[in-house]
């Protein structure tokens, strides 16, 4: 049996560093930004006490690019942001999918565009996480919506990141990030952690982008003697760059279906009340817990509403949402920004569903009884 | 024949190796050539200097990390065999930065270029001078940007054409070195690829040294930066190189060719500072008590 867990009062970017030091994170290089500062400060205090390494870069960009020369080196690598960083760091978040650098980076949203409202809680940035580098990728980017969910999913985002070789995005928004709360700190023999697959076997067999039956090719260690080429190019098996179409075409697939064909493994969502529900509310971070008041409260008024809240926000749990769909006449999304996830919404949607957006983009978070207004609208239509 | 007067080809490896002698195709990727680099390019003998160099320190190839960024420079590191990381453009010293911190046991080398180093990438190379973490930067400085077409570059010598400057270059350039050692690098070294002898004694001084050392080789582009300033090709250029060259009674050298103004070779500076891994290391532990 479990031990009891240690109890303990955590800010959620507090939560999150400890999360990554129980993962195993063992590099943190970062830049000063609000609201996601705290993340850097607290990995600077212990990372050293556990033997890592913590720098704070010249910028957002180099930042990005050592956590990527650490996890190259074979370390578990992190780097924390807010969105005028995250925007900076994209060319590198690209490089990791094209080379397959396992590494995580956590973004604590705050209103945009730009300098935007460095202090105000927003979701403006679930398009930019999907979609942020340039050229046809995969993405997997989780989005906690407690204090004790960024501890878990902070270390979910490195266990994935290491299973599927690919940079994780950890995103949430400001609100969550700096909410104090009691979280349940589980102990060390009691949290799962994944390590990447090494290579293993003759050097002269290996080639570096050769991958197993799961899509996925093992890592060289540098000093294993496999002495192997990293390149954001599209590259061949070898690790060479190529441009013959029939190439580019399957190695550029294979690395859309390491992720597409792993759907089941990594979609992860909560439900809430949605058994019998005829209104379908989707929301995610703050905005789910603003939800799920609202949800209580039309439930006791006898509204057949539930929530789908995404923990995986991409690859979005597709299938779960179409079952639940088909049943809903009514699907809300509640999202902190001018309407981002109802775009996808609306793509998954049975023709003739009802599909509207609860938004709010002025640095407020969207309150239960803004939510609960607008299903009492709908059970009355 | 024997083999001593039967030249290999360059893609043959050779069938003994030669011990203690250095011979380039033992840390060649041979099945990559012909490699892609124009004819008369320097950076050829940039990198054979480098390996040669790597050769007499007695590396462990496995124990080899070679970095490089984007550009003419940047392809270089496929071409070795060794751990070899071509990153995006003007980021492999902050990509280094990161390997090093991890791996402080492995020989980290960064291949750059003069767009690479000091335009896109010139705060990354202020602040890894600044830190001194143990990485060697070798930047081939060719004064143009090659791979895109041979646009103007922070290094391009005043009045030189270039195809983003079709009236003549009016922007002052960088000097590399006195820019690496203002901001901390301590050791900092320029060589003329002619030179190879001295270039690979330079690189070998430089990743010997403890801290972060910046090698400029003063290297040439024939095919879009020679031809259209009239410089002639690779032979005039090298021979305009070897003119030059103004050796110095302190043993250093002075190179001007093609360029404005005197560029002195051979080891500029050099310090004696705390390296960054191990004095944070070191620290930590202190701190911590351990």
């Amino acid at each position: 049996m479990s031990e009891i867990p240690q109890r303990q009062s955590l800010q959620g970017n507090q939560a999150c560093a400890l999360g990554a030091i129980a993962a195993g994170c063992r590099l943190f290089a970062g830049y000063p930004i609000t609201p996601s500062s705290e993340i850097a400060e607290r990995m600077s205090k212990e990372l050293p006490a556990v033997d890592g390494v913590f720098i704070q870069m010249e910028d957002e960009i180099a930042s990005m690019a050592a956590c990527l020369g650490g996890s190259m080196g074979g370390v578990k690598s992190m780097t924390a942001t807010s969105g005028p960083g995250f925007s900076l760091k994209q060319e590198n978040i690209g490089y990791g999918i094209q080379a397959e650098v396992p590494c995580v980076v956590i973004n604590v949203m705050r209103g945009g565009p730009s300098t935007g409202m460095p202090t105000r809680p927003a979701q403006g940035d679930v398009m930019q996480a999907r979609w942020g580098t340039h050229g046809d990728h995969p993405i997997i980017v989780l989005t906690p919506a407690s204090v004790q969910e960024i501890y878990q999913q902070t270390i979910q985002a490195f266990n994935f990141s290491e299973t599927y070789r690919i940079p994780v995005v950890v995103l949430y928004d400001e609100a969550i990030g700096h909410l104090i709360d009691t979280v349940d700190l589980p102990h060390a023999k009691d949290i799962e952690t994944t390590e990447r697959k090494w290579a293993s076997g003759p050097a002269s067999d290996y080639l570096p982008y050769q991958a197993d039956e799961d899509g996925i090719p093992p890592m060289p260690l540098p000093g294993d003697g496999y002495r192997t080429h990293t390149t954001g190019l599209t590259h061949l098996e070898n690790g060479f760059p190529t441009q013959v179409p029939a190439d580019v075409t399957r190695v550029t697939s294979r690395l859309l279906d390491k992720i597409e064909n792993h759907r089941d493994a990594i979609e992860q969502y909560e439900l809430i009340s949605c058994e019998d529900a005829e209104i379908l509310l989707v929301a995610f971070g703050i905005t789910a817990r603003s939800s799920e008041r609202a949800i209580n409260i039309a439930r006791e008024k006898g509204i057949k509403v539930g929530l789908l809240r995404p923990v995986t926000l991409w690859p979005f749990p597709e299938k779960v949402f179409k079952q639940l769909a088909e049943r809903a006449k009514h699907v809300l999304v509640a999202e902190m920004n001018a309407g981002q996830l109802i775009l996808e919404i609306e793509r998954l949607c049975p023709s003739g569903t009802m599909v509207s957006g609860i938004n709010k983009f002025d640095g407020e978070s969207i309150q239960p009884d803004e939510i609960l207004s607008r299903i009492e609208e709908c059970g009355h239509e | 024949m024997s083999d001593a007067v039967m030249p290999l080809k360059l893609t043959e490896k050779p069938a003994h190796k030669t011990t203690g002698q250095f011979e380039i195709r033992d840390y060649l990727r041979l099945d990559l050539f012909p490699h892609f680099l124009c004819p008369g390019c320097g950076h050829g003998i940039a990198l054979r200097a480098l390996l040669w160099a790597i050769h007499d320190l007695d590396i462990e190839k496995d124990q080899l990390a070679v970095v490089s960024g984007i550009g003419c420079s940047g392809r270089l590191s496929a071409y070795i065999d060794a751990n070899t990381f071509h990153t995006t453009h003007g980021r492999p010293i902050a990509f280094a930065t990161g390997l090093k911190l991890a791996r402080p046991d492995l020989h980290v080398i960064v291949i750059t270029g003069d767009g690479d180093c000091l335009a896109i990438g010139g705060n990354h190379l202020i602040h890894a001078a600044r830190r001194n973490l143990d990485i060697t930067c070798i930047m081939l400085n060719n004064e143009v940007y090659g791979m895109t077409g041979g646009q103007v570059s922070p290094t391009t010598s005043l009045d030189r054409f270039t195809t983003t400057t079709p009236m003549g270059n009016q922007e002052p350039g960088f000097d590399a070195c006195a820019l690496a050692k203002g901001a901390g690098a301590t050791f900092v070294g320029r060589e003329v690829t002619l030179q190879t002898t001295a270039l690979k004694n330079l690189m070998q001084e430089g990743i010997a040294h403890q801290g972060f050392s910046f090698v400029e080789v003063i290297s040439d582009c024939t095919e879009v930066y020679g031809r259209k300033n009239d410089l002639g090709s690779s032979p005039e250029m090298v021979l305009s190189q070897k003119r030059s060259i103004l050796p110095k009674f302190d043993g250093t050298a002075v190179d001007k060719p093609f360029r404005a103004g005197d560029w002195e070779t051979g080891v500029l500076s050099r310090e004696d500072r705390p390296e960054y891994y191990a004095a944070y290391r070191a620290h930590c532990h202190r701190v911590l008590g351990k």
